[in-house]
């Protein structure tokens, strides 16, 4: 059982127009197996949440703290943070020209086991998990993300999750740009980890379309760099009907 | 309404401009176009090299004094070549008809080498199977040296050819590629010479009627090397993949000057060209010239230069130039960037628990391979890839370069 705690995190990002603070005061408790939501308008500092948590170094944390299992995340750096146990899968995944994902793949699972994985285990392992994901073969020897579709380039992250078997996962805005099979395809992947390895997961998202397909225990709202408002599964289908105009109004007034 | 006569205010003698400068050089006129630049064998055609012509700006031309000017031996040299069915490889004679029959130097440099080199190297390629030869030569010492080599593909011919040099050099010369009808050409020029090498080259193409040629440049090693292809797309629907690799450490010099003419209807060409950076003093040139010519309808161009600087103190200088003589093409387009590590690859590649260290190696050796997958010759592109690996093992990439 591991738990990630976020007590009181402020985090400013460097504009050209100075030092903006997003986050101001977030406090969020995530364990294993289980799977928050969080949802918000744009601009309410959801990604910016999933920055800081994986250690972008365009965020600076003002104040507050992270920790995994007591561990102080914020002094580690971003392959420090994966290899204790993190994961984000990002909104938009970066083209590696010139690298295959097989190698990135095999790479990444060097560094997080620090050892080569066993050839003829992983290959089947990698042939499964794109089986699963609905993706071609061939994607295996193309180059990281280069002319991926958006639907690929979502898939090719929920690979890497369901192959280097993170402690917890981060999930950006992952279901945006999708139709309904990718989105059921993706979903169907997260899901796999979660039963496997008892994965806790982050879901950032603006619409609630994805949690018909991965069921929250906890879900959050985001508003202007605070959590406005918690609750179970029942209030996304509240989100659903109503949408965010409730909380934006409850700000622009306070 | 006033009507003033302009006609006596133009006046020569009187408007600042209209008069001749006492400064003189008013007869003088820039080239126009590219393929105006003259060309000659004989190398008192070329006046001695100042660094202050446009071709020759970038290049420590101090050094070249004997490339340009001096006694060349121009003797044939040692070098290996493996057998393939309907290739033929040979000394001959400067007076061979073979001789001239792409182009002739552009170059004072190019035209010493012409003048005394005394036999050329032939390789005349026939037969329609696919086939790989490579030439290898390691031994030409330090020695001032011309060489000429003529390399021709019979019509509808195909073959991958590999030009191997490495060891010591000294050397000026030509390499003229004929590219006959329909024949399918592969070229792959390595230079891989030792650390105090110095060596200017001219590749002369000539492509004929629904040719293709890919020309492939891989300059690592040597303290200076100038590459220049000069690509002529003559046939119509003829066709030119151009690409390079080069990767320059401290101190070196490596240039590459490109040429594509489009000469006939319905050519196309595709040039890229890659490089990376690191290492005080470490310099590297790319000029890419285009010219459409008025013939070259329906023309299909597109030319970029890519460089990677890894570490501070380097220089990369990147000039695409576009020309075009004809309304009616299909496309033409150029790209030149110069960059630093992309902080966004760097931080995917960490975020899945790479190490920065290793996360740069990735995305360098990425970029570079790029143009080894293009290669087509899976042993060169796997030594490459390994000559790439060395390269990078002999730095620290966690200096930082931002």
């Amino acid at each position: 059982m591991s738990v990630i705690e976020i007590r009181d995190l402020h985090v400013s990002v460097d504009t050209d127009q100075g030092n903006k603070p997003i986050l101001k005061g977030v406090d969020l408790t995530i364990k294993s197996d289980e799977t928050h939501a969080i949802m918000g308008p744009n601009g309410s500092g959801k990604s910016t949440l999933a920055y800081t948590i994986a250690g972008h170094p365009k965020y600076t944390v003002d104040s507050g703290t992270i920790t995994l299992d007591g561990e102080d995340i914020l002094a580690m750096s971003v392959d420090e943070r994966a290899r204790a146990g993190l994961f984000l899968a990002m909104q938009y995944p970066v083209e590696i020209p010139g690298v295959t994902v097989t190698n990135f793949l095999r790479t990444a699972k060097t560094a997080l086991d620090g050892e080569a994985p066993a050839i003829r285990g992983w290959m089947k392992d990698m042939k499964t998990s794109m089986e699963n994901l609905r993706m071609d073969p061939s994607f295996a020897a193309r180059n990281v993300n280069e002319g991926f579709s958006g639907g690929e380039k979502k898939r090719n992250e929920i690979l890497q999750l369901e192959l280097l078997k993170p402690a917890f996962a981060v999930l950006d805005e992952t279901d945006s740009g999708l139709d309904v099979d990718a989105l059921r395809v993706v979903s169907e992947g997260v899901n796999r980890a979660k039963s496997n390895t008892g994965l806790g997961v982050l879901l950032i998202t603006h619409y609630t379309r994805i949690l018909r397909y991965i069921k929250p225990d906890f879900v959050h709202v985001f508003v202007d760099g605070r959590v406005a408002e918690e609750g179970g599964p029942e209030l996304a289908e509240r989100l659903e009907d109503e949408g965010y105009d409730r909380f934006l109004t409850e700000t622009a007034v306070s | 309404m006033t009507v003033t006569d302009t006609s006596a205010s133009q006046n020569k003698a009187g408007q600042h401009g209209f008069r001749e400068h006492t400064d003189g050089g008013w007869g003088l006129v820039p080239l126009q176009t590219r393929s105006e630049r003259p060309r000659s064998t004989n190398v008192e055609d070329f006046s001695n090299l100042t660094g202050r012509e446009a071709e020759w700006r970038y290049t420590p031309v101090e050094r070249l004094t004997a490339l340009s000017d001096g006694d060349l031996d121009g003797s044939p040299y040692a070098v290996s070549v493996t057998d393939a069915d309907g290739v033929t490889a040979e000394w001959i004679a400067m007076g061979d008809p073979r001789i001239g029959s792409a182009a002739l130097p552009e170059e004072r440099p190019a035209a010493n080498a012409w003048s005394q080199t005394e036999k050329a190297y032939a390789i005349t390629i026939t037969g329609e199977e696919p086939k790989t030869i490579t030439v290898e030569r390691d031994a030409l010492g330090a020695n001032a040296r011309g060489a000429h080599t003529v390399i021709t593909a019979k019509p509808n011919s195909q073959a991958l050819l590999i030009l191997k040099s490495s060891g010591d050099a000294h050397l000026t010369e030509n390499v003229e590629i004929v590219v006959e009808e329909g024949a399918r050409l592969t070229v792959v020029s390595v230079q891989w010479w030792s650390d105090t090498a110095t060596h200017l080259a001219s590749h002369f193409a000539r492509i004929g009627r629904d040719a293709t040629l890919k020309h492939v440049l891989v300059t690592l090693g040597g303290s200076l090397v100038r590459v220049n292809p000069s690509l002529h797309l003559a046939g119509q629907g003829s066709n030119v993949e151009s690409l390079g690799l080069y990767y320059a450490d401290t101190g070196q010099h490596l240039e590459h000057q490109v040429y594509v003419h489009h000469d006939a209807p319905y050519s196309r060409s595709r040039v890229n060209y890659k490089g990376a950076l690191q290492g005080e003093g470490a310099h590297t040139v790319w000029i890419g010239d285009v010219l459409i010519g008025p013939d070259a309808t329906g023309t299909d161009s597109y030319e970029q230069n890519r460089n990677l600087v890894l570490t501070d103190g380097t220089r990369a200088d990147s000039v695409p130039n576009l020309e075009i003589e004809t309304g009616d093409i299909a496309g033409a387009g150029h790209a030149s960037a110069t960059g630093r590590f992309d902080d966004e690859q760097l931080f995917y590649l960490q975020a899945r628990g790479i190490t920065e260290e290793e996360a740069r190696r990735l995305v360098v050796r990425g970029f570079l391979t790029e143009i080894i997958q293009q290669i087509g010759d899976a042993d060169l592109q796997a030594s490459l890839e390994t000559a790439v690996e060395d390269e990078l093992a002999t730095t620290s990439l966690t200096g930082d370069a931002r």
